[in-house]
């Protein structure tokens, strides 16, 4: 912690966790589809479903969609920019489950280019915020740091042959989690990183064996 | 788990150096952002900028998102202006009130403010200071110095409490915001560093078991009021550390009490608007109306 933790962050109010982290879920959802947004369908969760007009949750989650910053003041505008740019986005209450944090949301994105995911994740205090799952897979990141998500099949060397490239690049590992439903099956892994990942290794990644999609994680 | 800070280790630091508490807190704060002083300086100048631009918005008598709260910081600007007779508090802490109602005010209504140490204890510290810069014309390098000031004691109660409505209750929110803004206070007028460690003491003894109980769970009500009280809890605090008063309880011990209150409170009275004023007749109401909307 450091002392701009405490004085800051400079944000739209009127709650860090309600306004601020929710304009953050929405940059990591964007940047988690990795294109601008067509349109979003948004299910609230606890306490993000019982407030969020008035903490106007439902405008910074908009505004984190079209890739603004938490402070910025066009925020309680962000609904009639993303009309302008023909981005349609809708609301709804939904039960996420008594597991779910309080503070949840997820979204169903479709892209310009027809890309889609779904991302689900929580404002857990203060701003922060941590994605809890992406495509119906369980994950755990913060966008803290420029970040790659696969799924791949669940084989031996899989995951090394991903870090080994990485390597080549120069690119350190800061840390790495991998999720997988059922051995041998599908297999979902979060490598974070201190350095931001290129186009060059990006591609070949996609291309190694047993990887069936990637993801570039890059938040501005 | 981070390691726990200690403000009377920096204190102690501060005196031994026989230097501002400020001063240290630039030093120690530089150091360890790896970053010039300056340029420490010029950003918290940067935040104070923010702030002022927060305090036009308010006076401005916007409504809130939940329309509960708007307006009464502009009352306050007039009542004010009307005749200085009338004020029970005097000038200076009634400015202090103005402005923490009108910083609030632009929190709730979506306005642009410096969580400080949160968004919805937003209005204290810029009440202390700016109302104690107008009555003794501090320049913005030595608000800026003071703002160090608050920062570092934020830090300290946060790694030993909590700054978090949610953890600790409002005197986690605004308890802290109060000793953050008295501790500034002391700086500015000259207060020896173990002055400002009495201010902080002092402050969040008065606020010590304060609830978070957000009508409708917005913050809005008790929120914006709340900010007003704190500032003046921080002047008070102040003005008896000036004086050479002393808090009989150690600072670190006066957070440590804080945490240890936090903790026995009900999960109903953090931040939860399960309890208190969230559920009384009128806070059930007003919820009930809101929430009416949603549904609609």
């Amino acid at each position: 912690m450091n002392i701009f933790d405490v004085i800051g962050p400079v944000m739209i109010g009127p709650s860090s966790s309600h306004t601020a982290g929710a304009v953050r879920l929405g940059n990591l959802a964007l940047a988690i589809l990795g294109e601008g947004v067509k349109e979003a369908v948004i299910g609230l969760h606890g306490s993000f479903a019982q407030t969020y007009r008035g903490h106007g949750t439902d405008l910074a989650l908009s505004a984190g969609l079209q890739g603004w910053a938490t402070d910025d003041t066009r925020i309680p505008k962000s609904f009639d920019s993303a009309k302008e740019a023909k981005f349609d986005i809708s609301f709804s209450t939904i039960n996420l489950g008594d597991l779910s944090h309080p503070n949840s949301v997820r979204f169903w994105l479709t892209g310009v280019n027809g890309n889609k995911c779904i991302v689900t994740g929580a404002s857990i205090g203060g701003g922060r915020v941590v994605v809890t799952n992406i495509d119906d897979f369980p994950v755990e990141f913060n966008g803290d740091f420029p970040a790659i998500l696969t799924m791949h099949r669940d084989r031996p060397g899989a995951i090394a042959l991903v870090t080994s490239i990485l390597s080549t690049q120069g690119v350190n590992v800061a840390q790495m989690k991998v999720f997988r439903k059922q051995k041998g099956g599908l297999a979902a892994m979060i490598v974070e990183t201190d350095q931001p990942i290129d186009d060059a290794a990006f591609e070949v990644i996609g291309k190694l064996p047993h990887i069936q999609s990637v993801r570039r994680i890059q938040l501005v | 788990m981070e390691e726990k800070l200690s403000l009377q280790e920096w204190i102690d630091l501060a005196e031994t150096k026989k230097i501002s508490f400020g001063d240290f807190c630039i030093d120690f704060q530089a150091k360890e952002l790896e970053i010039d002083k300056k340029v420490l300086l010029e950003r918290m100048e940067d935040m104070l900028h923010v702030m002022e631009q927060s305090v036009a918005i308010g006076l401005t008598g916007i409504a809130s998102m939940g329309g509960l709260v708007g307006g009464n910081g502009k009352k306050v600007e007039v009542y004010r202006s009307e005749s200085t007779d009338k004020s029970v508090v005097g000038s200076v802490m009634s400015k202090a009130i103005m402005i923490a109602l009108a910083v609030g005010e632009a929190n709730a209504s979506m306005g642009r403010i410096v969580a400080a140490p949160t968004a919805g204890a937003s209005g204290t510290l810029p009440a202390v200071l700016f109302s104690l810069a107008e009555a003794r014309g501090f320049s913005m390098g030595e608000l800026g110095k003071a703002l160090i000031v608050a920062g570092a004691i934020g830090m300290v109660i946060s790694s030993r409490a909590s700054l978090s409505g949610a953890a600790g209750g409002c005197q986690a929110e605004c308890g802290s915001a109060a000793a953050m803004a008295a501790g500034a206070a002391v700086e500015l007028y000259g207060g020896s560093p173990e002055q400002v460690g009495q201010a902080v003491a002092i402050t969040l003894k008065n606020m010590l078991g304060l609830v978070c109980d957000p009508v409708a769970g917005l913050v809005e009500v008790p929120c914006v009021k709340r900010n007003a009280g704190a500032a003046a809890q921080a002047m008070v605090a102040a003005e008896m550390a000036l004086a050479g008063i002393c808090s009989v309880i150690p600072v670190d011990e006066v957070i440590d009490a804080m945490a240890a209150v936090g903790n026995a409170m009900s999960c109903t009275l953090k931040e939860t608007a399960q309890g208190g004023l969230a559920v009384s007749p009128t806070g059930i109401l007003l919820a009930n109306k809101l929430f009416a909307k949603v549904e609609s």
